[in-house]
């Protein structure tokens, strides 16, 4: 395996941004409610990723280190901008369904984490290939959550009904609550077969995976402990 | 006065921050351990949304609506955010003390706090007027602050029960979470 499909191997399996980092849980919670509405998330995700990794990377030697940050965040919010637009001008009904989670991209720690740990200091056409890998990771987590959910919560994935019409569909699983227990599911299923997850220590122990330490829950949670 | 209070309403009940928009889980499980914490983090998200909505709405209102700059609106409200955050600490640290002490460790968190620009954005979204977009940003804020606070609570009672081995840490927080998103649900009876 040469150095660029590792970098896709790494992002789809081995460091996945969800299953395995746990970062990125608003959209994972949010826009979930239909695999179809999960691919259109993940895709949007991919294609601000790969563009920022390529972007960030070229610009790695020219932004200063102090406005490092700034810097960043700039070229992630035009990125963004960008495909906010041609998702309105191209595929409506996703741009309606995801709505306000779309300009919410620009805060999703994946990006700035793989901006801050890799583009910053890999050559461009490494840190695309990067950005790919964690973008398909992203979008294969968020399609699989998706339709599951949307299978339990109303018999169909993708639109088309799979389970039989006598089946009742349980429809807290497309609401809100049902986010949550899913979510809870997964991690409670990764505890119990000990699979490396940022919830379950064995991530952390790697440590500097990405900008915030690997994970949202633990960097939260780590100034709390410093501020006891 | 009865717009604004409908409202107030419904950005800190019936469509929660967090149980419903899932803004900010990132902080909601991440220092949710001990109430006076979740406290404290709620306060400081009350403070910064509040002052994050009105700038951004004077903003929007002022430069970017009148010079047809709108598609720009998300670069400028993060750009406008993150340096707020920045110039509070600041001034915090200078002329307040002690509120500083009660916050400062929690403001830096906040600007990644994905629920400051949900709100400024879905009051541009709702084309809602200045006073709207105030009402709206604290009542989002009281919304996550009461959220929170209850779930330290929720953690706090159950953290010496008995909870099944791979349930412990995240998942039983989600649950509860999840329990709590279902209570909410019982509010969009009140609009």
């Amino acid at each position: 395996m040469n150095k660029y499909t590792e970098r896709i191997y790494n992002g789809i399996w081995k460091e996945n941004p969800i299953f395995v980092q746990m970062l990125g849980l608003c959209p994972t919670l949010a826009v979930t409610t239909s695999a179809i509405n999960g691919l259109g998330m993940g895709l949007s995700t991919t294609a601000v990723l790969v563009a920022a990794n390529f972007l960030i990377s070229i610009l790695r030697n020219v932004i200063p280190g102090r406005v490092r940050l700034p810097g960043e965040i700039v070229v992630v919010a035009s990125l963004v901008t960008v495909v906010d637009m041609l998702l309105e001008g191209f595929v409506p009904s996703i741009y309606s369904a995801l709505g306000i989670y779309i300009p919410l991209i620009v805060v999703n720690c994946i990006i700035l984490g793989r901006a801050e740990s890799f583009a910053m200091k890999n050559k461009p056409l490494i840190s695309a290939f990067d950005g790919i890998g964690m973008g398909l990771g992203f979008t294969i987590a968020l399609m699989l959550i998706g339709a599951f959910r949307e299978l339990l919560g109303a018999g169909t994935i993708f639109g088309a009904q799979v389970l039989p019409s006598s089946f009742q569909p349980i429809s807290i699983f497309i609401l809100a609550p049902g986010a949550f227990f899913v979510l809870s599911i997964l991690t409670a299923l990764q505890n119990k077969l000990k699979a490396p997850s940022a919830t379950n220590g064995a991530a952390q122990k790697k440590g500097q995976i990405t900008g915030c330490s690997g994970d949202c829950l633990h960097c939260a949670g780590h100034d709390q402990v410093k501020a006891e | 006065m009865k717009e604004l209070l409908i409202i107030a309403i419904s950005s800190a009940l019936v469509s929660n921050v967090v149980l419903s928009q899932f803004l900010g889980i990132c902080s909601f499980v991440g220092v949710s351990k001990k109430v006076e914490t979740a406290a404290g983090m709620g306060g400081a998200v009350v403070f910064v949304i509040t002052i994050a909505s009105i700038v951004a709405s004077v903003i929007y209102r002022f430069v970017l609506d009148p010079l047809g700059l709108d598609y720009l609106k998300t670069i400028v409200f993060i750009l406008v955010i993150a340096a707020l955050v920045q110039i509070v600490e600041m001034f915090l640290k200078k002329c307040m003390v002690s509120l500083y002490n009660a916050l400062g460790v929690f403001l830096p968190l906040i600007t990644t706090n994905c629920a400051v620009l949900g709100v400024a954005l879905n009051n541009v979204q709702y084309g809602y007027t200045f006073v709207e977009s105030v009402v709206n940003g604290v009542g989002t804020a009281i919304g996550y602050t009461i959220s929170i606070v209850l779930l330290a609570g929720i953690r706090e009672r159950i953290e010496g029960n008995d909870i099944p081995e791979s349930f412990q840490g995240s998942p039983i927080v989600l649950v509860t979470a999840g329990l709590m998103a279902i209570a909410f649900f019982g509010f969009s009876g009140l609009l």
